[in-house]
């Protein structure tokens, strides 16, 4: 499976603010990778630096193998998005804005090409309203269709469920779910909600305050059974290296050098002893209980306080 | 390009603000020749009435289209830089607050193309409300007024001048006088252009241009040696009514006019000079500027 999106190390400082904090993270061709986090998280930063609205302060971005700052109409070519909400020009009716954006991907335009992309989000019977007259929902499958007009191998989703009902959520839903299954798209979605992404992607990356919190499979790392462990000891690089190579390497978690490691919490007195076998000096150990907790604790600190004294 | 330009301009087209200034121009040059088809010989009276003992004038045959035009020029295009920072100014900051600007700089179009296409809409935006003040100011008065010799009342130095231009010598000075200020409403522009890189709404960058044109204006108008010789020549607005200098025609020695000639025209290619170096600086400043511009709206 080739490498859609690599992001090597990426930093964003705003004046006294640093909004991303040496990020880095992959996207496999054919994956929804979820992009969770809170509002402020450092989400939509990373997102506009992907498609070049930001420049970053340190790092890279490739998509397709490609630097997006070095070749960045090349990549673009290959790349759709909405970012937040869909904003378009109120004042033209969605065939006149689509047709805009299709010729600024570089297309030739048709009225067959429109009406055709048009029919596919839903909207082609409204093709000749202006889009103030158009609910956020309409103009959410809009943004789609100008994303998608010019069939590229990348889609990136900055909270496209934002501002939707209940049942344009669910299509949005499945509209992401059709665009990886039946028509082979990379989708990278962005969200503050758990559920949301648990229901979509197959890959995710959480991000907290800047900095990569777990990136993994999302069936694995919302396994009920599994807690996540954080771990100190007395020398962290000499600790990780001896975990590597040992059967517990698999339950390691990405943690910028620290040790955490993902596991079935009645695992944890074994894991201990072996660790003190191993000769590793332990600090403390300290359950984080399930994913879903854990990110319920960055979004509202109270919360966590609760379920860890339970 | 040319693909970009299209669509910017189409854009434009479907702004009902964009007919704002048409509307605004019509209604001015309308009430003019309103003005002066009803009551034109009393201001005739008004402005010949120091120098009416010297000269006999037939003052029925000197308001006229030609002089109607110049009439209307005078007063109008010292309006229309507002009419223009009212496009230009929501160039950038327009898509910024509507939100498109992120979804427009996703696509494979360098921010270069795109303040370039900003700038050439702008300009035929310009260009196009010159064309229209033409016709109204121009060719309508020649309809309601007929065309005859045109007599510019001019303040040289310390005196009183009337020059007279005849019939057949007026139009391309016309011409000449246009272009030279689709020139410097160029510059306007780019100011208002420049101004839009840096809002989010398009009032801020409008109200901004109208203030620096008001207080450089005020500038340009003190005469006081200081200013006179070290900021006037750098301002812009010192320039702006610089396409009177094409009615100014030259005399010889006795002071009889000479047919197809320009009193000063080094002066005009200097005050052109000046102009279009403002564009060149604030357009290489939008740029610059708009491509280091983190796009967070």
């Amino acid at each position: 499976m080739s490498v859609i999106l690599q992001v090597n190390h990426l930093s964003k400082q705003f004046n006294h603010l640093k909004a991303v904090d040496d990020l880095s993270f992959t996207v496999n061709e054919g994956d929804v990778y979820g992009f969770l986090g809170q509002n402020g998280a450092g989400k939509s930063t990373t997102i506009r630096m992907m498609l070049t609205l930001i420049a970053p302060s340190a790092g890279s971005i490739d998509i397709l193998g490609k630097n997006v700052y070095e070749h960045r109409n090349e990549v673009l070519r290959q790349v759709g998005a909405v970012i937040e909400r869909p904003d378009l020009y109120k004042y033209l009716s969605a065939y006149d804005n689509l047709a805009i954006f299709a010729k600024l991907s570089g297309l030739k335009v048709t009225k067959q090409l429109i009406m055709d992309q048009l029919e596919k989000v839903g909207l082609h019977t409204r093709a000749k309203s202006k889009v103030k007259t158009y609910s956020q929902g309409m103009k959410q499958r809009l943004g789609i269709a100008i994303a998608l007009v010019h069939d590229p191998k990348l889609i990136i989703l900055d909270e496209p469920t934002n501002g939707l009902d209940p049942q344009g959520i669910a299509d949005m839903r499945n509209l992401i779910i059709s665009l990886s299954k039946d028509l082979g798209k990379t989708v990278i979605v962005s969200s503050h909600l758990l559920s949301e992404i648990e229901q979509m992607a197959n890959r995710m990356i959480i991000i907290h305050k800047g900095k990569k919190i777990t990136e993994g499979d999302v069936k694995q790392m919302m396994d009920p059974a599994k807690t996540i462990v954080d771990i100190a000891t007395i020398d962290d690089a000499h600790s990780l290296g001896l975990i590597q190579t040992s059967i517990y390497a698999d339950l390691l978690q990405a943690n910028d050098g620290g040790i955490r490691m993902q596991m079935d919490k009645n695992n944890i007195p074994a894991m201990i002893h072996w660790m003190s076998q191993a000769g590793i000096q332990i600090l403390s150990v300290q359950p984080r209980h399930s994913l879903e907790d854990y990110f319920l604790s960055l979004t509202n600190p109270a919360n966590y306080v609760e379920s860890a004294s339970n | 390009m040319w693909n970009l330009l299209q669509i910017e301009l189409y854009k434009i087209s479907k702004r009902p603000r964009t007919y704002i200034s048409f509307i605004a121009i019509s209604a001015i040059v309308g009430i003019f020749q309103f003005a002066f088809k009803a009551d034109g010989q009393s201001y005739m009276n008004l402005i010949l009435q120091s120098v009416q003992d010297s000269f006999e004038l037939d003052k029925s045959k000197a308001i006229n289209g030609y002089f109607m035009c110049y009439i209307i020029l005078n007063t109008l295009l010292i309006q229309v830089p507002i009419l223009v920072a009212l496009v230009a100014g929501d160039a950038i900051s327009g898509e910024a607050n509507m939100g498109t600007l992120r979804l427009l700089l996703t696509k494979p179009i360098s921010r270069t193309q795109i303040i370039l296409v900003k700038f050439a809409a702008s300009v035929v935006y310009t260009i196009g409300l010159l064309i229209w003040m033409a016709v109204m100011a121009l060719f309508l008065s020649l309809l309601i007024f007929g065309a005859d010799d045109m007599l510019i009342f001019r303040v040289k130095g310390d005196e009183s001048q009337i020059l007279q231009i005849t019939k057949d010598d007026i139009m391309w000075r016309y011409f000449a006088a246009f272009g030279y200020a689709a020139v410097a409403l160029t510059v306007i522009a780019a100011l208002a252009l420049l101004l839009s890189v840096f809002a989010e709404n398009s009032i801020g960058p409008i109200i901004a241009t109208v203030c620096i044109v008001i207080v450089c204006t005020v500038i340009s108008n003190i005469n006081v040696p200081i200013i006179d010789n070290n900021v006037k020549p750098w301002l812009f607005t010192s320039y702006l009514v610089g396409w009177k200098g094409f009615f100014y025609i030259g005399t010889t020695e006795e002071g009889v006019p000479i047919k197809g000639s320009i009193e000063n025209w080094p002066a005009i290619r200097n005050s052109l000079n000046i102009l279009l170096a403002h564009i060149v600086i604030l357009l290489g400043a939008t740029m610059y500027i708009f491509k280091k511009k983190d796009i967070l709206s």
